[in-house]
């Protein structure tokens, strides 16, 4: 009876995976092509063809303009990756050190933990604005010995003091979930809080909040034109400084294009950082 | 040989502790010798597991004094570092840390705690994961390994650093039960080597198998303790035959 049953089962291998044809494969590829490059013309005739399009195409997409405020602009441009790159690196720094701060439980740690509160509260409570213009004509106007008074040095600083405040927030939210296991895992195991911290729950907490830190990072490569204000003259300024002359607006244009040249790639960046470390550790790496 | 000729080498005296105003462990009294393996039973809630974090200070406790080698775990010569250095515990959900590969995982508390230098704690590593038939997992991360591979890396990590004492919280309570007996084997050769064990466990048969003494705990008291044997075979205390009982009626004994 049994060994009829068995027999009774398909035993043939089963038919190898579908494998879909070339066509199947390249029409919707074709499709998405054709369709965005319609799109794509029917868009550029209708403003083309469009009374003002002229008057614009002067006003903000002058070749001429362009090509002549380029070099200034550029020049700018690399200042503000200069100081993106500077404050970027102290921000992170100041915020990871801010959110252990915070998250002290020991009470003799109480006022380190107040203090880091009151700070967060306070910078994130006031304006970015202010606090650049507080920093780089305020400051400097103390004269403080030993410490230079360039209005670029100290917008700077008032980026790091603005931005460290926020981003010590993500991090604190990072490593808030990491769970409470992994903590106890950690301390079973004889290692100390600050070693607990170093290897267990900060890496973690980064890697949840790598998707917010970049958008930080984002950001705040744009926020650094907001040390125009104060006179540094990075991309922003350098375009106004062409538009006060010409009129011409083209030149802000060229700026923004080179924001977006630096914060696209970035963005995507992160994109693939974050899926490698998943697949990283959902695969045996050899 | 008598219990009281030698120090034993955990001592648990008058344990009580509170979470908030609920009494979890009340007057708990546990003497554990070295080389034995003491096997606490009872009801999920009746503070097993508290007891276990009570004794590597996970949990900190109300009164009573826990003792290892007849120092107190409180008292001004051990740290809590210095404790955990010598008490391993294993998880019932592993709690290995998902950022890093088993080897790291097992190598961190050597390297950063005990320092020894990485080419040792790693040779170390490769030896017991070989032992314990991991030896192709060493470079995997843990969320690629199934539960009862975890355990055992969960199980080798706390036993690299050759610790005084092994707590075991419900170490097969996650896996099911095609893995449950790879686990039970691992420990039952760490008893032959000698390890001092405090194991929490809802397998009355390995109890039975492993144990040199089972404590049933309910309510936050031992109620009764003895050789598995007898205990078992003849519960004296009312409510340890009810929960045997049931045990049995479930088929799990």
């Amino acid at each position: 009876m049994e060994n009829k049953d068995i027999q009774s089962l398909d035993m043939s291998a089963p038919p190898p995976p579908k494998v879909p044809t070339r066509r199947e494969r390249i029409t919707p590829v074709l499709v998405s092509v054709i369709s965005t490059g319609m799109v794509f013309v029917i868009l550029v005739l209708f403003i083309s063809s469009s009374e003002q399009w002229p008057l614009v195409q002067k006003q903000f997409f002058s070749w001429e303009a362009m090509v002549e405020s380029f070099p200034a602009v550029m020049r700018g441009f690399w200042l503000n990756l200069r100081i993106f790159f500077i404050a970027e690196f102290f921000i992170t720094i100041c915020s990871l050190l801010l959110a252990v701060a915070r998250s002290l439980k020991s009470p003799i740690a109480t006022p380190i933990r107040f203090a880091a509160i009151a700070f967060i509260d306070l910078v994130r409570g006031v304006p970015a604005l202010l606090l650049i213009l507080l920093f780089g004509f305020g400051v400097p106007a103390l004269r403080l010995p030993g410490l230079p008074n360039s209005a670029l040095f100290w917008g700077t600083v008032a980026l790091v003091v603005s931005y460290s405040a926020y981003t010590s927030e993500v991090y604190r939210a990072g490593m808030e979930a990491v769970h409470d296991s992994q903590r106890a895992a950690a301390r079973a195991l004889g290692l100390t809080y600050w070693q607990t911290l170093r290897y267990a729950i900060i890496p973690q907490a980064v890697r949840n909040v790598l998707p917010a830190l970049l958008n930080g990072a984002v950001s705040l490569q744009k926020d650094v034109a907001l040390l125009s204000v104060i006179g540094v003259r990075e991309a922003v300024r350098a375009s106004q400084i062409y538009t006060a002359r010409t009129f011409n607006y083209s030149s802000l244009i060229v700026a923004a294009f080179l924001f977006l040249l630096a914060s696209v790639p970035l963005a995507r960046l992160t994109d693939r950082v974050a899926q490698q470390d998943q697949e990283r550790r959902l695969q045996r790496t050899r | 040989m008598t219990q009281e000729a030698q120090t034993p080498k955990l001592s648990i005296q008058n344990l009580t502790k509170y979470f908030g105003t609920n009494l979890i462990l009340h007057s708990v009294n546990l003497d554990v010798a070295p080389h034995e393996v003491v096997c606490l039973i009872g009801a999920s809630g009746s503070g097993k597991s508290t007891l276990l974090r009570c004794i590597n200070r996970l949990f900190p406790f109300d009164y009573g004094r826990i003792l290892l080698d007849g120092v107190d775990i409180e008292g001004e010569e051990m740290t809590d570092n210095e404790l955990r250095k010598r008490i391993g515990i294993v998880f019932q959900s592993y709690n290995l840390f998902p950022h890093m590969t088993v080897l790291d995982n097992i190598t961190l508390a050597p390297r950063k705690v005990h320092d020894i230098g990485r080419k040792e704690a790693e040779a170390r590593a490769h030896e017991l994961l070989v032992l314990f038939g991991l030896e192709d997992h060493a470079e995997s991360y843990p969320d690629r390994l199934s539960g009862g591979q975890q355990q055992r890396v969960a199980i080798v990590r706390a036993i690299t650093t050759n610790p005084d004492v092994l707590l075991l919280d419900e170490v097969t309570a996650a896996l099911d039960p095609e893995l449950i007996g790879g686990v039970l084997n691992i420990i039952r050769d760490l008893k032959g080597e000698g390890m001092t064990m405090v194991i929490v466990t809802h397998e009355m048969g390995f109890a039975r198998d492993v144990a040199d003494r089972v404590c049933f705990l309910d309510e936050g008291r031992i109620l009764e303790e003895g050789e598995p044997a007898r205990l078992f075979s003849k519960p004296e205390n009312p409510r340890t035959q009810q929960f045997l009982q049931r045990i049995i009626e479930a088929g799990r004994l």
